[in-house]
């Protein structure tokens, strides 16, 4: 079973396309004809178990990891035919939040959001920390934590940290390679909360690379299912939790699943009815 | 791209802000820099967003800290709900100043200071013996047989500190040797007495130069080899695992280092002595006129088996003392690139001193006891 050929990529529309993509290590075979479109402005999850290659695919769109075929377009633009200069100005409007956050252990939080502020604009140092500020307040860390490192900050406090670098540049897609990882459930429940509220005020396009399907339930509008090599559905939850496939069988219909599901349900009538 | 731009229509209350162009990261700087002298204390009475193209973080920030001030905001024309969100999320978050933490300069905290570093210091060497005597009992409870000794990991220690060494090891020493005959021959040349060219060489080599270089090079490359390698688990926890599975850090990742080091710095030693004597006679040969029989038989007639042995009991010594330095140092690492890094300097700079230091007291020692 495939997911339906797509049409070539066009027009601003589609923020990122990827057509045809392999990526082989060796003998192992990770993505073998990888589609997918990704819509400006929606919430789209990437799902799939261990080793299917999700951050693989991350990397290959982002241009951090070489595969062996495939195109890739940015913005309508082929990533591959861009000179060096113009595919450094479309870089800044993509941000990505890594695993543990990424963060440069040798600044403190501040600085570490000031980074990508000094390196690319041209704006005053002073103006520059107050921006910085700003984002650390906006991924909901307290005010006292701009001063400390790395070391010292807690997992869900290094995700919100990283988060935070992230969106200095005002990006318009976000990348979130598994962000509820390694967070407690109530943890993983507030960042949900705060991707979906970054998406909303500062539309960005978000990018949700999970196998938490909590996180799938509550805020994707549309979720991307990476099996056997290749993206074998892309759908709201609804419709690809029924598919018949035996992975995705296994995934959304086992009792983790339900449960996610209802409790999503419950979620989102409660926030309709007041 | 268009340059963020604002316009002030003065009216009969006061003024209305006309926002133009794009008020995102990229757009702002030039206004940035013009407006750096409001903070928001004449407000205005209306805002005309009707030519804003674009607005981002940076150009919401940018509007409340310089024009808008706290709520309620005067009212905005033409401003995009989404806009508005922006405007009231940022206004929202955005931090009050904070004053800055200033260092306090003057005799009173220069002296306490100093007194801290002092007492870091103490505290460090008290730090290293501490660590030394542990070391000690895990070595003594494996001679009786409750803990065990790892071989395997002892032996590969012993293959790269040692048997890797021995090229970089030699050609220093040689080179060393080299340097040393020519500047004893050209000082003893005034008093024709060239040949002793070769006492000079062999019995600082013996005494002194084998061993003292062979420390020198491998707590460069050994001792920080260990404070990088254990550093690293360190930051990624991997000591803290050795420890919950119920293993012993320093039975495990110490003591076949500091046994590694103490089998084979005397080796490489002596190995360095024979490289030096070797480059001295061979700059005797060619230069000096000393042939390499003579060279031979003169250091035969001169050379006692005493200074040879006071070069090499330094060794062993210098080597726990370069393996404990690297395996603390790296036991202090934090979860951070940069810990990894002090640390390591630390212990390179730290082995090395004391290496110099604790040889000098040799010297002392040896020369009062008369050998």
């Amino acid at each position: 079973m495939s997911a339906p050929a797509l049409a070539p990529p066009g027009g601003e529309d589609h923020v990122i396309s990827v057509r045809g993509l392999v990526n082989r290590f060796g003998t192992q075979v990770v993505h073998d004809g990888v589609d997918i479109d990704i819509r400006r402005g929606e919430v789209i999850g990437i799902i799939g178990g261990s080793g299917a290659g999700k951050s693989v695919l991350m990397r290959s769109i982002l241009g951090l990891q070489r595969f062996q075929a495939g195109r890739v377009w940015w913005f309508g633009q082929e990533v591959a035919t861009l000179a060096d200069e113009q595919r450094r100005s479309l870089e800044r409007r993509v941000g990505v939040m890594f695993q543990d956050g990424a963060l440069f252990s040798s600044l403190n939080v501040l600085e570490n959001v000031m980074v990508p502020l000094k390196e690319h604009t041209r704006l005053d140092e002073h103006f520059i920390a107050d921006l910085a500020r700003m984002k650390i307040a906006l991924v909901g860390l307290p005010p006292d934590a701009a001063d400390k490192f790395p070391e010292q900050l807690s997992g869900g406090m290094r995700k919100r940290a990283g988060l935070a670098r992230s969106l200095a540049l005002d990006p318009e897609v976000v990348f979130f390679d598994e962000p509820t990882s390694g967070l407690d459930p109530i943890g993983a429940a507030a960042f949900d909360e705060l991707v979906a509220t970054l998406h909303e005020a500062l539309h960005i396009t978000v990018i949700l690379i999970t196998h938490d399907l909590d996180s799938v339930y509550r805020i994707c509008e549309r979720v991307a299912v990476l099996a056997d090599s290749r993206v074998i559905a892309l759908d709201t939850p609804e419709k690809v939790q029924v598919m018949d496939h035996p992975w995705i069988r296994q995934c959304f219909q086992g009792p983790r699943a339900r449960m996610a599901y209802t409790q999503a349900q419950t979620l989102k009538s409660a926030a309709t009815t007041p | 791209m268009v340059i963020a731009e604002f316009e002030r229509l003065e009216s009969e209350d006061g003024y209305v802000l006309r926002l133009k162009g794009d008020w995102t990261v990229a757009g702002l700087p030039a206004i940035e820099e013009r407006t750096r002298d409001l903070h928001a204390r004449e407000r205005p009475v209306r805002i005309d967003a009707s030519e804003l193209a674009r607005l981002d973080t940076a150009g919401a920030l940018l509007l409340v800290q310089r024009w808008l001030g706290a709520q309620p905001w005067p009212p905005m024309e033409h401003l995009r709900p989404a806009d508005r969100d922006l405007l009231e999320l940022v206004g929202e978050r955005m931090a009050s100043p904070r004053p800055k933490k200033r260092r306090v300069y003057g005799l009173l905290p220069l002296a306490e200071r100093a007194g801290i570093a002092a007492e870091n210091a103490t505290r460090q060497f008290l730090l290293l013996v501490g660590f030394g005597g542990q070391t000690l009992l895990t070595f003594l409870a494996i001679l009786v047989g409750k803990r065990k000794l790892r071989w395997t990991s002892a032996v590969h220690h012993m293959e790269r500190a040692g048997l890797d060494a021995v090229p970089i090891v030699c050609l220093l020493s040689f080179l060393v040797g080299a340097v040393v005959a020519f500047l004893g021959a050209t000082v003893l040349a005034d008093f024709g007495a060239q040949v002793f060219t070769v006492e000079l060489v062999s019995f600082s080599f013996m005494r002194e130069f084998g061993v003292l270089l062979t420390a020198i090079m491998i707590a460069g490359r050994s001792g920080s080899a260990y404070t990088a390698e254990i550093g690293m688990m360190r930051a990624r926890e991997e000591i803290d695992a050795i420890r919950s599975l119920g293993m012993d850090p320093i039975e495990l990742l110490v003591v076949p280092r500091v046994i590694a080091l103490v089998t084979v710095l005397p080796v490489l030693s002596f190995l360095a002595v024979l490289s030096g004597i070797l480059g001295g006679a061979l700059v005797g040969s060619t230069e000096l006129g000393i042939s390499p029989g003579l060279f031979l038989a003169r250091m035969q007639e001169t050379a006692e088996l005493r200074h040879f042995v006071v070069g090499l009991v330094k060794a062993p010594v210098f080597a726990v003392l370069i393996a404990l330095v690297g395996c603390l140092e790296g036991l202090k690492v934090r979860a951070s690139a940069e810990s990894v890094g002090r640390h390591t300097t630390s212990s390179v700079v730290q082995a090395i001193f004391l290496v110099i230091l604790l040889d000098a007291l040799f010297a002392i020692v040896f020369m009062e006891l008369d050998v």
